[in-house]
């Protein structure tokens, strides 16, 4: 049985499968309509969530499926203390696939350990998010029609960003990719995720802390929410929350066929104004994970 | 300085200086009732000086606690007067219950029946990781 905890659990074939389903099932809707007929998805979000959750859903209803669950702990018997292991060997007895998302990082691992049937990280604090990944995968093989040869600027909160770590874990297995590294100082890459990701695969990357001198060079631009829930400290949070954040004045210079990509939700750090730019993919891309949802559920339901 | 041969027992050798009294506390070596003997700042020709801990008995040691603490460390197992098992520690890869993850938002600080275990990442800089959220451990 497979799981999927960290976007590094999938192969660059098993990546490019999904992706090719993916774009099967927009093609094919019907096709898929009734593949998980009389099958169950558990959605356990023990921190709040809207597109992850909903798009975990629809995915799972498109395909037939039957959707339950509980959206935030408190409605769960996390609330009397049920430890995790408990919590997913009971829901093992009802579904047929468990999509997790809990605050506290390593808990899809340890209920991947203990649930009898396939458990997908839908996110774990600030550590990954892997379908998220799959959704900005898919998105720039949509919109580039390549996953390697192109500079992909990161930019925001590089540190606790758990998007931008699984999406720098997916990229580095490709060929050819620059990574620009747009933060304020305090928001940095993580050393250990730079070391193993960019330097022990002599990728080619830069730090920075100016957006605007660096956008001329993107292919993709991955903006960044700098999220009030990472941080211990109300006051670092003020300081840092409004770094960067993306118009149309400093879209000018950037390329005519750049991606604007961003995980969502945002809060300011792209202008509405920005919307209409044909280059914001960031709707289409929330879209895509749903689509890559549905491919997973398939896969790890092993369902033809 | 004189100390008799050991005729059953176990040598732990080339300790770096000073860490011999810390494995004599980790390894519960106080409990045992057979002598024990610290030697500090021994003479080395490798090591100029080292720490050497000499039980004068055969007990079960947790080699993956003394090698992640100091992998240098060589060990000798003697059996009727001669070495039966010589050992030269490495890092090992995986530590079960040895350390624990101290990452506030880590699984591990709430689910605390779970055991602390790390991988070794990087074992040129000695780098250990949780497996549960990543955090880092470094060999001492």
């Amino acid at each position: 049985m497979k799981h999927l905890i960290d976007i590094l659990d999938l192969s660059v074939e098993e990546l490019q499968e999904l992706i090719d389903t993916a774009k099967d099932i927009i093609s094919n809707p019907a096709k898929y309509s009734e593949k998980c007929k009389g099958k169950k998805l558990a959605t356990l979000f023990f921190e709040p969530s809207t597109r992850t959750r909903l798009s975990f859903e629809a995915a799972m209803m498109e395909l037939g499926g039957n959707v339950l669950g509980f959206s935030e702990a408190q409605s769960s018997s996390a609330s009397k203390g049920e430890s995790v292991s408990d919590t997913v060997k009971i829901v093992s007895c009802y579904a047929d696939i468990i999509a997790m998302r809990h605050p506290k990082e390593g808990a899809p691992l340890v209920a991947s350990m203990r649930a009898d049937v396939p458990v997908i990280n839908a996110g774990d604090g600030g550590h990954n998010h892997p379908t998220q990944t799959l959704a900005d995968l898919l998105t720039i093989v949509r919109e580039k029609g390549r996953l390697d040869n192109m500079t992909v600027g990161f930019c925001g909160d590089l540190k606790f960003g758990r998007t931008v770590h699984s999406l720098i874990g997916a990229l580095s297995r490709y060929e050819n990719i620059n990574y620009v590294l747009i933060s304020p100082e305090e928001l940095k890459l993580p050393e250990y995720i730079k070391d193993e990701m960019l330097i022990k695969k002599g990728a080619n990357f830069k730090e920075v802390t100016d957006l605007e001198g660096v956008i001329p060079e993107l292919d993709v631009l991955y903006m960044t929410r700098v999220q009030r829930e990472r941080f211990f400290n109300e006051a670092d949070y003020i300081r840092l929350k409004d770094s960067y954040v993306l118009t149309l004045p400093k879209l000018e210079s950037a390329k005519s066929d750049l991606s604007i990509l961003h995980p969502l939700p945002r809060v300011n750090e792209i202008s509405v104004a920005v919307d209409d730019d044909p280059r914001a993919c960031y709707f289409r891309q929330a879209l895509n994970g749903k689509y890559m949802r549905m491919a997973l559920i398939l896969k790890l339901l092993e369902v033809k | 300085m004189v100390i008799n041969p050991i005729t059953d027992g176990i040598v732990l050798d080339h300790i770096t200086a000073g860490k011999g009294m810390q494995l004599y506390k980790i390894l519960n070596l106080d409990e045992l009732e057979c002598s024990v003997a610290i030697i500090k700042n021994a003479g080395s020709k490798k090591m100029i000086r080292k720490d050497i801990i000499k039980i004068d008995k055969v007990i079960d040691l947790d080699f993956d606690v003394l090698g992640f603490i100091d992998p240098g460390i060589t060990v000798s197992i003697i059996k009727n007067g001669k070495v039966e098992k010589y050992k030269d520690l490495k890092l090992p890869k995986t530590l079960k219950g040895v350390i624990a993850c101290k990452n506030p938002r880590c699984i591990t600080t709430t689910e605390q029946e779970l055991e602390h275990v790390f991988k070794l990442t990087d074992s040129e800089k000695g780098t250990y990781r949780c497996i549960y959220c990543d955090a880092e451990a470094k060999s001492k």
